[in-house]
């Protein structure tokens, strides 16, 4: 933090960059999460090549979602998914009350679960999102947690076919 | 205890006292791991061995917690031959659910080697073919570090190695495990 321009003067001067507004602590986050989720991209994609092999084909994105939410997720997390929302316009909703990564995690009073979380669920984001793009879905994968130990992930689907 | 005592509490504890993950899942996310590292060193693969060796050790400073508590084992091993019978077929069994064998011990008992017939960390991998990986990436070193830090934490020093792999074209994977010294304990300065 140190490094950074004072903000007044370096905000008058040059218009700052979004890096520049950036902390150094921020980008190392985002950066490290960048990894996290790239990793769990690579995964995604690995699992469906092996899993999905001896099924039929998919008939549609639904289709797709409901082998993510039962198959997939079991095979991760060795749970079905508790809950299942979709806006029939590309966007799910997945969630999950017991999640296992977070399922033995206590938070510190005072410390809020939500930022304790966060980096434990950027590699399941990117399973997630590399499982979708091995059954040809393009998606935004992000994820939250409510409360210890649920996780809430939301899959915004980039289609051509809006109705998707 | 016996050896085929040990190799009874390794099946039961496998069996009954085990969280079992897909197995593909875990190699899957180590060759994820290991990729990653390889990229982000630029092919620099004596640093990817090191940083593997120093996660795995990282590892074991917490694992031997676990194998303890699930093991329950009621005695101290006697000496090093018994320390590798421990590791290889409680240890192993019960986080890889394989049993090294043991074999090769130097005539002083403190250097045996571990050879993994199966290794379910290197299913399905190739080595990248770049005329460099083959010859200097220790593509599974991460156990190395795993062993050096569980012992680490039972008061042994050791050094940990592998000098041979099968997929660097060799005819078995080989693990070399010497011990450097049993740490003593020591008394923390001005402890009352």
């Amino acid at each position: 933090n140190a490094s950074t321009n004072p903000p007044a003067a370096g905000a008058a001067a040059t218009a700052p960059t979004v890096v520049d507004t950036l902390s150094d602590e921020e980008a190392t986050r985002e950066d490290i999460y960048n990894r996290l989720e790239n990793l769990g991209y690579k995964v995604g994609i690995g699992l469906v090549e092996r899993f999905s092999r001896d099924r039929s084909r998919f008939t549609d994105n639904l289709d797709v979602i409901k082998f993510l939410c039962k198959d997939i997720w079991h095979l991760v997390f060795r749970k079905q998914i508790d809950n299942l929302k979709t806006n029939h316009r590309g966007v799910y909703v997945l969630t999950d009350m017991t999640f296992r990564p977070l399922i033995r995690m206590s938070a510190a009073s005072g410390v809020p679960a939500a930022t304790k979380a966060a980096p434990f669920l950027q590699f399941p984001c990117g399973v997630i999102r590399g499982a979708l793009s091995a059954m040809g879905v393009n998606a935004q994968v992000t994820a939250e947690t409510p409360g210890l130990p649920g996780a809430v992930f939301q899959i915004t689907t980039v289609n051509k076919n809006p109705s998707g | 205890m016996a050896s085929t005592t040990r190799a009874r509490l390794g099946e039961e504890v496998w069996k009954s006292r085990t969280d079992k993950i897909n197995a593909e899942l875990v190699t899957l996310t180590y060759g994820s791991v290991v990729a990653q590292l390889c990229k982000d060193l630029d092919g620099d693969y004596a640093e990817v061995n090191k940083q593997l060796d120093k996660m795995g050790y990282n590892i074991g400073l917490r694992l031997i917690e676990d194998f303890l508590a699930k093991s329950n084992m009621q005695q101290k091993c006697a000496n090093f031959r018994d320390t590798a019978d421990v590791i290889s077929k409680v240890g192993f069994k019960m986080f890889l659910n394989i049993i090294p064998t043991i074999a090769n011990w130097s005539s002083d008992n403190k250097q045996f080697s571990l050879l993994l017939d199966e290794n379910p960390l290197a299913d399905f991998v190739e080595l990248p073919d770049d005329g460099k990986a083959q010859g200097e990436l220790w593509y599974s070193n991460m156990l190395c570090g795993v062993i050096r830090g569980a012992l680490e934490m039972v008061q042994m020093q050791v050094d940990v190695h592998f000098v041979s792999d099968i997929l660097r074209g060799h005819d078995t994977t080989e693990m070399r495990i010497t011990l450097i010294r049993y740490i003593d304990d020591e008394m923390p300065q001005d402890d009352e």
